[in-house]
């Protein structure tokens, strides 16, 4: 037994490009266009028709329920959960931080279970239960992680902290908040560059052994 | 990010259908893929979702444990029958990313993860991975995260996984179906050296897709450990990790299974030092002269030689905890 490459090469042809449905909805688009007059072919060239019709081919439907209200939207495949709550449904609280996966910022509920929602494929979420940050409230009344957040300064420039609430939260359904090192390690997904972990870590153990239902 | 189109797979035969064509992946957990489309790195034009078969199931069979290529890995690393049958494999999955990630990477999204070298991130630079022919920056760049094992002159990055090095060390099998109807690959081939293919991380060939993996059950439960070692206590890539599983009767060791990470372009088996240690005794020592073996053929780059001391003293660490002697 060695570790070296004991097995034939795989295929590794290099990709043929087909033609993307991109370039051939472009391409129609525009021999749409020179059909029509000359003078409108150049306008429709200026104000990038040719991408637009293109734009509204490639979009899809999505439905799903957002902190409890039904959502009925049309989305580009490429656009994350993250941007469609922030951009679309002006659903700010998510914060987008590094938007590759490193910090924790856009942290959010799926169906009750914490994700990366910059990483999140919003196509992908069809038919699926999102809680944000603004969906933790109930009315006027704070949830009991949103108070002790602000009872301990969970927080100095608070940017981080919808993600670390959303986190925070999370951590403590899944059983993971029993001791400060559980909480630490669990927690770890959530980058503050202000360092408010020794608070944070005090406002989950309080709620953890307040009881209060998350 | 360019746009693609979307599909949702309602079989895996459905699957090898799109994949055969040119510029279709398929997308599961989406961590990796997603954040490489991000940095320009791949701009699929179509993108096949494969997260509504049934592959997230986790079973044992006649003489094993078989896990589905969509269990997602925080599932895996809680599973009783993972926890009882391979304590080594949850320990591994729970040193990798944070929950978060771990909520949406699969089994088989973890084992087809791409290394992290800088320089394959960064598109200005060149890169015999991302660009086959334009050259390594890592080789003479700042190299403190790379290879001490299995380099070649065009790529000197490593696996990042955390989990792949326990099931090279437990003797995994990674189930393919492709084409020709499904085969079995053992997980420490399933992963290639650079050699002079970088851009290739592994056998699977373009148009096949993993089922699942199954590891062969064992006696490792009782005496296994995953030791990570890596920059920050938590949710960082290892510099050196190392997975122990011995199968111990009195203070003698029948049989070790070692793996190391962040040391090679695959998880890195420690043949040797398995066979130094089968009949020894478990004791420090022993360790200590196991890990040295396991070093043999090691070579540093300007800002890596730490590991060459970091590894062996990793190995014996993780020996000992395994053994129970710490």
């Amino acid at each position: 037994m060695e570790n070296n490459n004991n097995l034939p090469e795989p295929d590794t042809r290099p990709d043929v490009k087909d033609p993307s449905r991109r370039d051939f909805l472009k391409k129609s688009a525009l021999i749409t266009a020179v059909a029509l007059t000359p003078a409108h072919a150049v306008k429709a060239a200026e104000k990038h028709m040719d991408e637009r019709i293109a734009e509204a081919f490639e979009k899809m439907p999505l439905s799903l329920e957002i902190n409890g209200a039904p959502h009925n939207l049309m989305v580009e495949p490429r656009s994350t959960l993250l941007d469609i709550l922030r951009e679309q449904l002006d659903l700010t609280g998510t914060k987008k931080g590094c938007d590759l996966g490193q910090c924790g910022a856009c942290t959010v509920h799926v169906d009750g279970h914490r994700v990366i929602s910059c990483l999140t494929l919003g196509i992908m979420v069809n038919g699926k239960k999102v809680t944000t940050i603004e969906g933790l409230a109930k009315g006027d009344q704070l949830h009991p992680m949103q108070e002790a957040f602000l009872k301990h300064d969970g927080f100095q420039c608070g940017y981080c902290t919808p993600g670390q609430i959303m986190s925070a939260v999370a951590c403590i359904r899944e059983g993971h908040a029993n001791s400060e090192h559980e909480i630490r390690e669990y927690m770890s997904g959530n980058i503050c560059r202000c360092g408010a972990y020794p608070n944070i870590v005090n406002a989950i153990q309080e709620v953890k052994e307040g009881g209060l239902p998350v | 990010m360019k746009q693609f189109q979307y599909t949702k797979a309602t079989s895996p035969q459905g699957v090898l259908e799109a994949i055969s064509k040119p510029g279709t992946k398929i997308i599961a957990g989406g961590t990796n893929l997603v954040d490489h489309m991000k940095h320009g790195l791949i701009a699929p034009d179509k993108l096949v979702d494969i997260n509504h078969l049934p592959l997230k199931g986790i079973t044992p069979t006649k003489s094993g444990l078989h896990i589905g290529t969509l269990a997602l890995n925080s599932v895996v690393s809680e599973n009783a029958l993972v926890l009882q049958k391979q304590p080594l494999l949850s320990m591994a999955l729970k040193a990798g990313a944070s929950p978060q990630l771990r909520n949406m990477a699969t089994v088989g999204g973890n084992i087809m993860q791409r290394t992290r070298c800088t320089y394959f991130y960064d598109t200005i630079m060149p890169c015999n991975k991302r660009e086959p022919g334009t050259g390594c920056g890592a080789m003479e760049g700042y190299n403190r995260m790379h290879a001490i094992f299995g380099a070649s002159g065009q790529c000197i990055a490593v696996h990042p996984s955390d989990m792949c090095v326990a099931l090279a060390a437990l003797d995994a099998q990674v189930i393919i179906t492709g084409k020709k109807g499904e085969k079995r690959m053992p997980f420490t081939d399933f992963h290639r050296l650079p050699d002079d293919h970088p851009e290739l991380d592994n056998h699977l060939a373009k148009d096949e897709m993993i089922l699942g993996v199954e590891i062969p059950d064992n006696n490792f439960a009782k005496n296994s450990y995953y030791l990570k070692v890596r920059d920050r206590q938590s949710y960082a890539f290892a510099l050196v990790s190392v997975a122990v599983g011995l199968d111990l009767s009195g203070g003698t060791i029948r049989s070790a299974r070692l793996a190391m990470g962040g040391v090679a372009h695959k998880p890195w088996r420690l043949f040797e030092a398995e066979k130094f240690l089968a009949g020894k005794t478990a004791t420090e020592d022993n360790f200590k002269q196991a890990a040295q073996l396991a070093m043999q053929g090691a070579k540093a780059y300007e800002y890596n030689a730490f590991k060459l001391k970091l590894a062996p003293a990793a190995i014996t660490e993780a020996l000992k905890h395994a053994s129970g002697i710490v």
